[in-house]
């Protein structure tokens, strides 16, 4: 029962958000489930400011457009027999100049926008902090996600363990098919990829728990392939680097083979790491003829 | 020996244990008896395959192509139903009826359809129908051709249809990204059934562009130059143009794909120096283009509705044409904003986020065009006119998220969520749906000499249009919460409610459908009422209304000299009855079966290749090879129609026109 009268009042909440004008009005009352609107990290916010801006910008152009469109379908309507009936009007210098000059201008003020933010967000951008990088290596899995903390000697499986206020450079790879890693409060994703490294630099500002998703379809596991990221105040990060250093499990090449099976919705991990260079052999695997080839 | 003869094909192949699949075959299987059973009641086995499956008319091939399409579109959106059943359902605990293998499979195959089956045969079919009518062409360029064209295209939908009940689908998604689409983490049937469905109809797809490339090259009327183009014709051109230079793309990178996969080659694989983002980039740069070469046919047939019905011509039309010319140009150069998220610097991402962009302004001008051709118009509500208006004002929407996802800062945190689905989604349905449908009511009397039902029509307009936006329109919210795509399950139970909201709208959309299909049925049963007698039911502007409803098989006893850019309507307005010129014998070109055949020996090629049966992949081969020297050397190819006959069927069309109460006649 009460199941249901929950059911109903999100169900309510869901449309009242989906028809309120403007969406975001609604991200007080609907809490913390529009991930992308409430970001908690820099990154974050400065692409959900974008997000808005260019948002707003293109609504200048858009609700007059549409506004007209109704309008004018009303007013010319057949029936109303309008005087000013043009039969053979078929051009205007004037109104073809506006209408591709309004769109250009918009268009000209969004690509500046697009020229500096795109440069500013760029993901292999470091972050200006007064604290050193926290670097994380992640290699997407066959359907799961491995943390490599190369600093710490720790590793985790399908959890995300970062200290707030730290800048954080994730390095990524895949010892499988793409996949695509993407913390949407704390910032945009990027892909990661088998022989490849890319990167990407993140922050959480406060301290939060934060859902954490592969998008990129990488097959029947897919669906499970999402994780927590635990973002803790610095006192427990270290605490939490102690335990983990002294965690029973390890990670080492007998490990990373077993891992390396596909498995679906596996719990959370924490290893001690005895083979440092893990990371990049998964990665030098990929290049060229290697001894732990697949034929894949 | 056994492998010699079978290849790797076993009766396990067919899926016996699941209910679903079986349920949905035995269904196809029976409808298709049921069918089968009834023509050969009415004897009409030889009349279809006489006057329809060998016919290189193109006003039938034209309409064979938008029944495939028609067909197509009940199974996609049986697809689109299923999965939006169970996002419904798979929260949390609850699993859904569906294993991830199959619905991995059904949002694979529904992409793959929807575009590729759905959308393409669908303009193909009107631009098939209207394009030689518009242009004053006796037929296309190449009839035969046409024909093969369309024969391989079915070949290809069958073969995706084969793949329910015989093996599986693809399940690595519409675009079929390797290294997942490889044989290392997809060593069953499904990619290759995907390969080789999209490989034949793909090369039909070309030949079809070139030939209409071609046809309004060459074979416009006498006086019609490019500035009296109908505009439909216009993007029509534009769109054969993107044809012939994206599908080879695609042509190349399917034959790569197989070559991986058969051969055990290593293009885009994760070894032996693969990159999978070699696939990507030639994908996108297939299937950017793509988009278009689906859009603006729809965009053509937008006009050229807006005008007739807004009793004016089109508003600005030379904006009109080269805002095509100018998307078709850009379209090429905007792929990469298809994988922002791949980790390219900056600059890059910048570049092809401002060229996307740019785009936007010929698309702006066209939709400002369209709402200038209403203003100070006398605008009448019919059905195409509907789907134009929901269009307009849809579009708008789903223009704006479009521009939203190029700018890359936006798209790190919408990519490959259910913004991305709900923005491409916004685009197609009112961009090239709407605007078929508009075209199908527009120019359906054309071609059957009756109108369709205009009540079920608005009807159907109307559950469409709520049930877009109800399917849809939550979907960008789920994007906001970071709702992945392509999930059959998910743990957030925040995100049901929106998905049982676009379920909802799907169901209205199935009332829709319904609604399409009893106006169809409907009419039918009303023809007499519905009769077309003047060959302009809606007082038309070019050339296709000059002629009668149904167009005869040689469409213009004369062929016309064109003096002006709406021709047929100035010359009504200049109020001088047509000049009665002496009726001459025509030249047509005669019935071929050897379309279908080579339809059919394309699909067992690609069965064969789909099941290394080598053997038989190599007979298929070798006959249609043999079908091609049969044809080249074949001089019949043409046969006459004497001047009585079309003097007699001309005077009986035009009869009707005058006097309306004679119709019953020569209804048929
Ligand atoms: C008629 C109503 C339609 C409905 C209800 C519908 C629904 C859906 C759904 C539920 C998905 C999966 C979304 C996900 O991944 O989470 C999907 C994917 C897709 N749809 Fe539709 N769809 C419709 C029409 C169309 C049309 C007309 C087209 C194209 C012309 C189209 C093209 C696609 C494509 C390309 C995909 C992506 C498939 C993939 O992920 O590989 N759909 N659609
Ligand atoms: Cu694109």
């Amino acid at each position: 029962m009460a199941m249901i009268q929950r059911f109903r009042l999100q169900s309510l909440a869901a449309l009242l958000c989906i028809f309120s004008e403007p969406l975001w009005a609604c991200t007080g009352s609907c809490g913390s489930q529009w991930a992308v609107l409430t970001p908690q990290g820099s990154i974050a916010s400065q692409e959900k400011d974008l997000i808005l801006t260019a948002l707003g910008l293109m609504l200048l152009v858009v609700i007059p457009t549409i506004t007209m469109t109704l309008y004018f379908a009303w007013k010319y309507r057949a029936s109303n027999e309008t005087p000013d009936y043009a039969p053979n009007w078929d051009h205007s210098s004037r109104i073809e100049k506006v209408i591709w000059g309004i769109p250009t201008l918009i268009i000209a003020i969004l690509g500046t926008l697009v020229w500096i933010s795109t440069h500013r967000l760029s993901p292999y951008r470091p972050l200006s902090s007064p604290y050193p990088p926290l670097e994380v290596q992640v290699v997407a899995m066959d359907w799961k996600w491995l943390f490599i903390y190369p600093d710490l000697k720790v590793a985790t499986l399908n959890q995300l363990v970062i200290p707030a206020g730290v800048p954080v450079h994730f390095v990524l790879t895949s010892d499988a098919v793409m996949s695509s890693f993407f913390i949407p409060q704390l910032g945009g994703q990027i892909y990661a990829m088998a022989g490849m490294t890319t990167h990407l630099h993140l922050i959480a500002d406060q301290p939060g728990v934060f859902e954490g998703y592969n998008t990129q379809f990488s097959g029947p596991g897919f669906a499970g392939m999402h994780f927590e990221t635990r973002a803790l105040p610095s006192e427990s990060f270290h605490q939490w680097v102690q335990t983990a250093s002294h965690a029973p499990a390890i990670l080492d090449h007998v490990r990373l083979t077993q891992l390396e099976q596909p498995t679906t919705d596996v719990p959370p991990q924490i290893y001690r790491v005895t083979a440092p260079r893990l990371f990049n052999e998964i990665v030098e695997s990929y290049q060229g003829p290697h001894d732990r080839m697949k034929e894949n | 020996m056994e492998t010699l003869i079978f290849g790797r094909l076993n009766y396990h192949d067919i899926p016996y244990d699941n209910p679903i699949i079986m349920a949905t075959l035995g269904g196809a299987i029976m409808l298709l008896l049921v069918v089968a059973f009834l023509v050969w009641y009415h004897g009409q086995w030889s009349y279809l395959w006489r006057e329809w499956f060998t016919s290189l008319d193109h006003k039938r091939i034209g309409t064979m192509y938008i029944v495939l399409s028609l067909i197509m579109l009940l199974r996609g959106f049986a697809d689109a139903l299923l999965m939006r059943t169970q996002q419904a359902l798979a929260e949390g605990g609850v699993a859904g009826y569906l294993p991830p293998e199959h619905y991995n499979q059904i949002f694979s195959a529904h992409g793959t359809i929807m575009i590729i089956f759905v959308a393409m045969p669908f303009f193909i079919g009107l631009m098939n129908i209207v394009v030689p009518l518009q242009i004053g062409a006796r037929d296309v360029a190449y009839p035969f051709l046409n024909s093969v064209s369309f024969w391989l295209t079915v070949a290809g939908a069958m073969l995706v249809m084969l793949s329910l009940g015989l093996g599986n689908f693809s399940h690595a998604g519409w675009s079929a990204y390797p290294p997942l689409s490889e044989k290392h983490y997809s060593p069953g049937p499904g990619v290759d059934y995907w390969i080789w469905g999209l490989q034949i109809g793909g090369v039909g797809t070309l030949m079809t562009g070139i030939n209409f490339f071609v046809t309004i090259w060459r074979l416009r009327a006498p006086g019609m130059t490019w500035m009296k183009l109908p505009i439909f014709s216009w993007t029509i051109l534009v769109t054969t143009l993107l044809i012939m230079l994206a599908f080879p793309v695609l042509t190349v990178l399917l034959a790569l794909l197989s070559l991986d996969r058969t051969l055990g080659l290593h293009f885009f694989t994760n070894h032996l120096g693969g990159n999978l983002m070699l696939f990507t980039n030639l994908f996108w740069i297939w299937g950017h283009p793509e988009v278009y070469i689906v859009i603006l046919p729809a965009f053509g047939i937008y006009s050229e509705v807006t005008a007739t019905f807004s009793r004016k011509p089109l508003f600005g039309y030379t904006s009109m044409v080269y805002a095509s010319l100018a998307i078709a140009t850009l379209s090429f150069v905007v792929w990469l904003h298809h994988f922002f998220t791949m980790g390219a610097g900056a600059n890059v991402n910048a570049f092809f986020g401002i060229a996307t962009m740019v785009i936007a302004v010929p698309t702006g001008v066209k939709v400002f065009n369209w709402i200038f051709t209403i203003y100070r118009g006398r605008l009448e509500f019919t059905t195409p006119i509907l789907w134009t208006l929901g269009f307009i004002v849809t579009f708008c929407i789903g223009g704006m998220t479009g521009v939203l996802l190029a700018v890359p800062g936006a798209d790190f945190q919408l990519h490959n969520s259910e913004f991305l689905i709900a923005h491409f989604h916004n685009m197609l349905i009112p961009g090239a749906l709407f605007g078929y449908f508009a075209g199908y009511a527009y120019w359906f009397p054309k071609i059957f000499g009756f109108r369709l039902n205009e009540t079920w029509g608005k009807r159907a307009f109307w559950l469409w249009l709520v049930g877009f936006y109800l399917a849809f329109m939550p979907l960008y919210a789920l994007g906001f919460m970071g709702m992945p795509r392509r999930l059959v399950h998910y743990d957030n139970p925040l995100w049901q409610p929106y998905l049982v909201t676009a379920l909802v709208g799907t169901l209205l959309i199935f009332a829709g459908i319904l609604c399409q299909i009893l106006q169809l049925t409907l009419s039918i049963q009303q023809r007499r009422l519905l009769q077309e007698n003047t060959g302009d039911p809606w007082n038309g502007r070019t050339l296709e209304w000059s002629i009668p409803c149904p167009a005869p098989a040689w469409n213009f006893a004369h062929l016309p000299t064109v003096h002006a850019r709406d021709d047929f309507h100035v010359t009504k307005q200049s109020g001088q009855a047509p000049p009665s010129l002496p009726y001459s014998a025509i030249l047509l070109p005669a019935a071929s079966g050897l379309g279908p055949i080579m339809g059919a020996l394309a699909f067992l090629l690609g069965f064969g290749l789909v099941w290394y049966l080598w053997w038989m992949a190599a007979v298929a081969l070798a006959g249609l090879v043999l079908c091609l020297l049969v044809r080249s050397l074949d001089d019949e190819t043409e046969f006459l129609i004497p001047a009585t006959t079309v003097e007699a069927t001309e005077r009986a069309l035009r009869r009707i026109a005058s006097s309306p109460y004679n119709a019953s006649q020569v209804s048929q």
